[in-house]
């Protein structure tokens, strides 16, 4: 029963934010070369909002200790002190990103919006999840 | 309310509205990364036997993976009820420098001239939509997070390895876009 309600808890949230994603327009392949061309303020203007109140947000959490609903404090992962990972697998996401216009979410949502040809998409993700896990070791981190 | 919801959202909306996501996921002890749903899918395949990078108990990333359905029902729910009768209000100059490269704005979320499965048979689609899809999969996990995961949550966080990622990942978009289209598309 509490695994069913889990998972209804869950797709909600997942509902809400593929209508989000859709209504924002951050899924469009279109908006996705205006903002690589620097030609609207539209997904920076997104991102940018997101995140000042995100920053606003676990500012909150973190002044005044909030737990989350379960009673345990709100944790915030801290991200390892590396730098070659994120500066190279960010850029190999980002030629993906502006090829497809889409980022992980996205796939999944216009899966949804009837796109069947992102079931491609999707099997090339995860062939390179999976290579990226064959690979790891020898990549620099 | 559904007239005013099927409205383009714009950016000061739909940003606080992506936030509010994060919150709530939060509020139920969870971080907001989807590109984790990658390695989730491989590891209920049952690659962590061979590899051991997927050898974790998926089964705690449940809730990602119903968050991941609820995704596309969401994208099904937003054209299928709440479909703006706008066309998509794209730059001019976007609509220009993409007429360059032959590609026509339709006026809908994506091209139809690419995103169809006529056009996955020509080399070029089989490289944007698999080519890519490799792309995003093998990069994401090596960052250790997507859009969601590092220019959301991280930044939020004010995380500098996060900010790094989104640098990255403009390196790769602004090189793809202004370097690798003119050849692509050509």
């Amino acid at each position: 029963m509490r695994a069913i309600f889990r998972a209804f808890k869950y797709s909600i949230i997942g509902i809400l934010f593929g209508i989000i994603m859709t209504k924002s327009e951050a899924v469009s392949w279109y908006r996705i070369q205006e903002m690589f061309r620097f030609q609207s303020i539209f997904m920076y203007g997104i991102i940018g909002s997101a995140v000042v109140l995100g920053i606003i947000m676990v500012a909150i959490i973190k002044e005044y200790r909030l737990n989350d609903f379960y009673g345990r404090p709100i944790h915030l992962a801290e991200k390892d002190k590396r730098w070659k990972k994120y500066l190279i697998g960010g850029s190999i996401f980002g030629m993906g990103w502006a090829l497809t216009g889409a980022c992980p979410g996205p796939i999944f949502v216009l899966l949804g919006q009837g796109y069947t040809v992102m079931l491609i998409t999707i099997a090339g993700a995860l062939a390179g999840t999976t290579v990226y896990g064959l690979l790891r070791d020898w990549l620099p981190q | 309310m559904i007239s005013l919801l099927s409205k383009p959202w714009p950016w000061y909306v739909s940003g606080p509205a992506i936030a509010g996501i994060m919150a709530v996921l939060l509020f139920f002890g969870k971080s907001f990364g989807f590109s984790k749903n990658l390695s989730n899918i491989c590891s209920m395949l049952g690659l962590g036997k061979q590899i051991p990078y997927f050898n974790f108990n998926w089964k705690k990333q449940l809730w990602n993976i119903w968050f991941l359905v609820g995704s596309i029902i969401g994208g099904y729910i937003a054209v299928h009820y709440l479909q703006s009768p706008d066309e998509l209000k794209l730059s001019s100059a976007t609509i220009a420098d993409l007429q360059k490269l032959n590609i026509p704005f339709d006026g809908h979320l994506e091209p139809g001239a690419i995103f169809n499965w006529n056009y996955l048979h020509t080399g070029r689609g089989l490289f944007i939509f698999l080519g890519g899809g490799f792309l995003i999969g093998f990069g994401t996990r090596y960052a250790g997070g997507c859009t969601s995961g590092h220019a959301i949550s991280g930044l939020s966080n004010l995380q500098l390895p996060s900010l790094i990622a989104v640098i990255g990942f403009f390196i790769g978009g602004l090189f793809t876009t202004h370097l690798l289209f003119p050849y692509i598309f050509k």
